[in-house]
């Protein structure tokens, strides 16, 4: 099977989307590039090239460069999704969420409700989160708590590239709202993924790692660091259940609950801010639903409660580390009443 | 180009569909029975109706908190959006709107919007959809002097400058923001020239007059149809409630309301107009008067028998399957 990078495997689902169904679009900053310019016509393909190329294949009906305008940019995705077409808009950085959000959780999350099921919104936010790039404390958030809390969103964190185009078909054919959360980490990274159309459903965890000791559910791209962690304790003889939720809206609650019973104990990563966050979220679920299991406190690891600083050492510091992980699982090994 | 005879007996009937469709909410909000916050169109009646008698329904518009009067006019169902209001079973929104999400969908009202600047951008996305789609579709967003302040309705207009779409920004000048005067918020003081600064022609009506209106939006419209990219359009208007029903309106002048409802009421401009104009008689007019009277009874009276909305419904439609 071909290896395919995380950055490749988008571009090709929003391709082979693109060629099966003319009503799907491409809309934002510089999704080609170039527009205006004496220079290269599709110029960036995306700030970080994950565009690229799409727009000499579908040209500039469908792969729209916009300008820096994301009320715009969002409100228009919503108001051509609830007249026909299926727009895949482009928030460069999730951090700019601040900017747009009228339009995605009054507008496009609520049409359907508000308006007595007779109208819908099927479109795709297109975002880059993740912080260790020293983008500092507006390029660099992770902000899928904010989007999850949304009846009317759902929401997707793909980690690897195989899941990266399935869920991102999976989105683009779904009729609601979706806002896909691209870990700017994981561009390079690459695994196999077939040429084939495939998709992914939304609400199915993934078992990345089996084991009986302790239960680590990892966002975006902790859960990766959560299987390193976990690689490394196996040969401890500690062995880790790994859960990636794929999806935190809807989120497996199940699947973490199953593997909860068996373990008895939780481990939670997630690159947010710890108030009102994806690991709180899951820990209050599993408190309230399977707290006769657990046999240890829940253990959040999350970033710090601070703005993201831009300092190596510090951002270092403020973000969630393998060692951080390693930690938590030890502390609740290692737990007596 | 101007409104013929049964064009004009066809916007009277829209005017006083709208306008005694709102006196009667104002009526049952004060029994009590209308849950929630009413913004009344009253007054600027000529507006939706000179604009969306250029529409077809399958053009798009969106619409303000102050959205019954626009839903009307593109050919919302009255009964429908009575018991909405009333928050009864067959709502509109099968009663999860209400009042400022009035919609009808199937007429190409995209929803009233109660979020100020909400609009705009959505206009924008209707109107991509028919350039995209290669229909000759229009958009119109209906915002008010309070919502051209909004950053939002700039965003949209550029957008729909850069993309040469066919959207029309309606900006309907009732004068108050909430309670504060549009002379006041309005920096330029002129919202026309300042939508025309973004690179598009923008017009200006007044918005007491059917027949002006009627000919100002036709204009529009044509230039939407025709692939010239957006227009805007500033209708000057008063209204002849509050910003909300209750709202004591103590910011405006003494006897203000009363003085304008006497010479800026578009029903009675139109009608005087069209008796002089030979298109109409005073007992056509009074026809109209009564079955619209007669309609909006009905209404009230059949949503006010409505049940309301099943508990079980709670949870439907939030998404579009199985969450």
């Amino acid at each position: 099977m071909p290896i395919k990078t995380y950055r490749q495997a988008i571009n090709e689902a929003m391709a082979q989307e693109m060629r099966r169904d003319s009503t799907v679009i491409v809309i934002g900053e510089d999704v080609a590039g170039g527009a205006g310019c004496d220079g290269d016509r599709d110029a960036y393909g995306g700030v970080m090239g994950v565009t690229k190329g799409l727009f000499p294949e579908f040209g500039e009906s469908r792969v729209i460069d916009t300008p820096i305008t994301e009320s715009a940019i969002m409100g228009a995705a919503a108001g051509a999704a609830q007249t026909g077409l299926r727009p895949v808009a482009e928030l460069m950085f999730m951090d700019f969420l601040g900017v747009c959000f009228d339009q995605i959780y009054n507008q496009a999350a609520k049409f359907r409700y508000m308006f007595g099921g007779k109208a819908q919104c099927p479109m795709v936010v297109r975002t880059m989160a993740g912080a260790g790039l020293r983008g500092g404390a507006q390029h660099s958030q992770n902000l899928t708590q904010m989007v999850t809390m949304v009846p009317g969103l759902k929401v997707v964190c793909p980690t690897n590239a195989y899941d990266a185009k399935g869920l991102l078909i999976t989105a683009i054919r779904d009729n609601d709202c979706v806002i896909f959360v691209e870990d700017k980490f994981l561009y390079e990274t690459s695994c196999e993924v077939p040429d084939e159309i495939y998709t992914i459903p939304f609400g199915e965890a993934n078992f990345l790692r089996e084991g009986s000791d302790v239960t680590i559910v990892g966002i975006s791209n902790t859960v990766n660091k959560a299987v390193a962690v976990a690689d490394r304790l196996a040969a401890e003889g500690i062995s880790c259940d790994v859960i990636d939720p794929r999806t935190t809206s809807p989120l497996d609650e199940e699947a973490i609950i199953e593997s909860v019973e068996t373990t008895g104990r939780l481990v939670i990563v997630d690159e947010m801010t710890p108030r009102c966050g994806i690991a709180a979220d899951i820990s209050s679920i599993v408190a309230e639903k399977a707290f006769g299991a657990l046999r240890a406190p829940i253990r959040k690891v999350t970033a710090a409660h601070s703005p993201i600083p831009f300092a190596p050492a510090l951002e270092d510091a403020w973000m969630p580390q393998e060692s951080d992980i390693e930690q938590a699982v030890r502390d609740v090994l290692g737990y007596t009443r | 180009m101007s409104l013929d005879k049964k064009q004009f007996l066809q916007a009277y009937r829209t005017m006083r569909t709208i306008r005694d469709f709102e006196y009667r909410v104002s009526d049952e909000f004060g029994k009590g029975n209308i849950p929630g916050f009413l913004h009344l169109y009253a007054g600027q009646e000529a507006i939706a109706t000179g604009m969306c008698m250029n529409l077809d329904d399958d053009d798009y518009i969106v619409s303000t908190h102050r959205g019954h009067g626009h839903c009307i006019a593109k050919g919302g169902d009255v009964g429908d959006m009575m018991k909405e209001i009333m928050a009864k079973q067959g709502g509109s929104c099968a009663g999860k709107g209400g009042s400022m999400h009035i919609v009808a969908v199937e007429k190409g009202m995209l929803g009233a919007n109660a979020i100020v600047g909400g609009g705009p951008p959505l206009i924008v996305g209707a109107a991509l959809s028919a350039k995209t789609l290669g229909t000759d579709r229009v958009g119109v967003s209906f915002t008010g002097d309070g919502g051209s302040n909004q950053g939002t309705t700039f965003e949209a207009m550029n957008l729909a400058v850069v993309l040469k779409l066919p959207a029309i920004f309606l900006f309907e000048n009732n004068g108050y923001g909430e309670g504060t005067a549009a002379g006041y918020a309005v920096g330029s003081k002129d919202i026309a020239s300042r939508a025309a600064a973004f690179g598009m022609p923008a017009l200006k009506v007044d918005g007491a007059d059917i027949f002006a209106v009627y000919e100002t939006c036709k204009k529009a419209v044509k230039h939407c149809r025709s692939g010239k990219g957006p227009i805007a359009i500033e209708a000057s208007i008063t209204r002849f409630r509050g910003h909300f029903e209750g709202d004591a309106q103590a910011y405006r002048g003494k006897n203000e309301v009363k003085r304008l409802m006497k010479e800026m009421d578009c029903l009675t401009i139109a009608s005087a107009s069209a008796i002089k104009k030979k298109l109409a008689t005073k007992a056509q007019l009074n026809k109209i008067d009564k079955e619209v009277a007669e309609y909006i009874d009905e209404s009230a009276k059949a949503a006010l028998a409505a049940p309301g909305p099943d508990v079980s419904e709670l949870l439907t439609d939030v998404y579009s399957s199985a969450y």
